[in-house]
């Protein structure tokens, strides 16, 4: 006797309709005559080839029927496996047909990833954040399956598969220059910190000892945060400009990395300054006491009691600071400070919209691991503020 | 207190004033660029009226905001009811990472999927929005207090009128909060999509930066600034007046 199997998983249902519709629907890789025009679309349909170029949707097809199956570790953990073997499939068929069209192709022509393989690689990698949450992963499960997909699509770069896909060939071009950005970007947000500290912390002390610098700084920090970056970029110019062309020989000027700099300071000074202050301000008074009780002085408190104490609050200031200045250095790339927003600017520009990605993904990666790796110093500084308690 | 509300009003009603001076006023400073930069040319941007880029500004980051509000808002109350509570868990991760991209790249990126131009980029700017949007809705929701469920259900309400009645107008000051972000940030990447084909403030600002023309530059960037500082203490007063009914409210 057979019976309709009833809807097991509506989170995977969704994805695999969302999957099902980009197939269809959407351009899984756009063919171009060069890189400049605008491609034509392929269908995935019409992408595998001969031998196992098809297998590489064998887990699109298991993730389609997660869904339907009964939940348990077992199905959770294949929902997990398909998802990272899926997200990596779609990239290695991607490759696999660009070097196809490569060989066949003038060197001029680019093949790029169509709307169809970004919905679809979107809807795998939620699969794989969905499985991990319903398998009950603990932190460690879950930085495993991260790095295990991203050396399953590293790796494919790395061995150069990826190589006759446009990004990769746009990248070949402008190996030199890329290098250059990606350190000249985190130069900027390198540059930013040691003002942004020596600032933002004593104003966030000063903020949390006396209300009255409280009220002082924290409303101009807030109208400064609140105002576009293109537009203090803009307002910094004409100062800027004036203080160039009276000082001649100081090196500053409307545009170029200082004024970018001297931006971002003041953008990361509300996160900072807030954040110490909240740090301060979620120290306990009795803690307070007991370390004057045992004849700690001013300094030892701060030093030995608040400041650690507080250390977890204000990493997490410093990590909404870092994100957002990551973000901010690539706008910075319009007043001519450089960096990897020259790169996707340039692309705009130029309707280069490969170029367009080589800026604007890696910007997107790097604000990805600054706040990763902020989040697990606040979780490191957490439990040994633990351990010290027990 | 009053003299505090009264304040409030001010500076709402004073950055008001000056936004509308600088966007119907700007060709009147004309001869104070002319003398501030003489090497120029040009000294004022009259490619396009500075009224008509406000209204395509303003259209480009409000139209996104309110999209982002519906479209967020009912994601939101959707996971937190009974039959959309599945989806909450990815929703959740899905508002956290997607935050930590910075806008401006997502609206690169949008380019390559979705084409040049004003829709592709309002497309971008509301997909932003929904995050902080669906992040406060749902902690918006969550904080209501059970017992004051339970209280509305207990007068005979039924799960409608405890949405509508109960947990939103409680939810609202928090939803307020997250509303403010994604149009503060709206505001701001809606001057960048002018690099991707939107006309907008940011237009005058990119020309200028691009042919080293600093008035064109600091012509737009006043105006966004002062639409900034109006956007600010507009949610202000939004804020105040929806927190107005609570006993120690300021």
């Amino acid at each position: 006797m057979t019976r309709l199997r009833p809807i097991h998983n509506r989170v995977a249902l969704l994805l695999a309709a969302m999957t099902v519709a980009a197939a269809l629907a959407l351009p899984f890789l756009g063919f171009a005559p060069n890189r400049l025009l605008s491609g034509k679309a392929i269908a995935l349909g019409a992408v595998p080839g001969a031998g196992w170029s098809g297998a590489a949707l064998l887990p699109v097809a298991l993730l389609l029927a997660v869904p339907f199956l009964r939940p348990g570790r077992a199905v959770n953990a294949l929902y997990v496996g398909a998802g990272v073997l899926a997200a990596a499939g779609l990239v290695w068929l991607a490759g696999q047909h660009a070097a196809l069209l490569a060989a066949v192709a003038s060197p001029a022509a680019r093949t790029s990833f169509g709307a169809g393989f970004w919905v679809m690689e979107a809807a795998a990698l939620l699969a794989v954040l969905d499985g991990v949450r319903r398998l009950g992963l603990g932190p460690a499960g879950r930085v495993a399956v991260g790095v295990l997909a991203a050396a399953l699509i590293g790796g494919q770069f790395a061995a150069g598969h990826l190589d006759q896909l446009s990004i990769m060939r746009e990248y070949a071009n402008q190996r030199d220059v890329f290098a250059g950005a990606v350190l000249r970007h985190a130069a900027l947000v390198a540059a930013a910190l040691p003002p942004t500290l020596l600032i933002g912390v004593p104003l966030g002390i000063a903020a949390q000892r006396s209300a009255a610098v409280g009220r002082l700084v924290f409303p101009v920090l807030n109208v400064v945060q609140t105002i576009p970056s293109i537009a203090l970029f803009g307002l910094l110019l004409a100062p800027l400009s004036a203080l160039a062309a009276a000082f001649p020989g100081l090196g500053i000027g409307g545009v170029g990395p200082v004024p970018a700099v001297i931006a971002l300071t003041l953008y990361s000074l509300l996160p900072i300054a807030r954040n110490t202050a909240a740090g301060l301000a979620g120290v306990p008074e009795p803690v307070r006491e007991a370390a004057r009780g045992i004849g700690m002085t001013p300094r030892q408190i701060f030093w030995r009691v608040e400041a650690p104490l507080a250390l977890p609050v204000f990493l997490a200031g410093l990590r909404i600071t870092l994100v957002q200045a990551v973000g901010l250095a690539a706008v910075a790339a319009l007043i001519g400070a450089g960096g990897l927003g020259a790169i996707m600017f340039q692309g705009l520009f130029a309707n280069a919209l490969d170029l367009v990605l080589l800026g604007a993904v890696p910007v997107i990666l790097l604000a990805v691991a600054a706040d990763a790796a902020l989040k697990l110093a606040s979780a490191l500084a957490l439990s040994r503020l633990g351990r010290t308690a027990a | 207190m009053r003299r505090l509300r009264s304040l409030l009003t001010d500076r709402l009603a004073l950055g008001l004033l000056v936004l509308a001076a600088l966007v119907l006023g700007m060709p009147a400073l004309k001869p104070l660029f002319a003398a501030a930069f003489p090497a120029l040319d040009r000294p004022l941007y009259e490619a396009d009226g500075f009224l008509a880029l406000t209204l395509d500004h303003l259209a480009l980051a409000g139209g996104a905001s309110l999209i982002a509000v519906l479209l967020g808002g009912a994601a939101g109350i959707a996971v937190t009811r009974p039959f959309g509570r599945e989806f909450r868990g990815i929703l959740d991760a899905v508002a956290a990472m997607g935050q930590t991209f910075p806008p401006v790249a997502v609206l690169a990126v949008s380019v390559p999927v979705l084409g040049f131009g004003p829709a592709p980029a309002l497309i971008a700017l509301t997909l932003y929005g929904l995050l902080p949007i669906v992040e406060n809705t749902v902690a918006g929701l969550e904080s209501v207090p059970e017992p004051v469920r339970e209280a509305a259900r207990g007068m005979g309400m039924g799960p409608g009128a405890l949405l509508w009645r109960v947990e939103l107008p409680l939810a609202a000051p928090v939803i307020l909060a997250g509303v403010r972000t994604a149009a503060v940030v709206n505001l701001g990447t809606a001057a960048i999509a002018s690099t991707v084909g939107a006309k907008t403030l940011g237009l005058p600002i990119i020309v200028g930066l691009n042919g080293s023309n600093p008035a064109y530059v600091i012509q737009g960037a006043v105006i966004v600034a002062a639409l900034a500082v109006v956007l600010d203490a507009g949610f202000d007063r939004l804020a105040a007046r929806l927190t107005r009914w609570r006993p120690n409210a300021v």
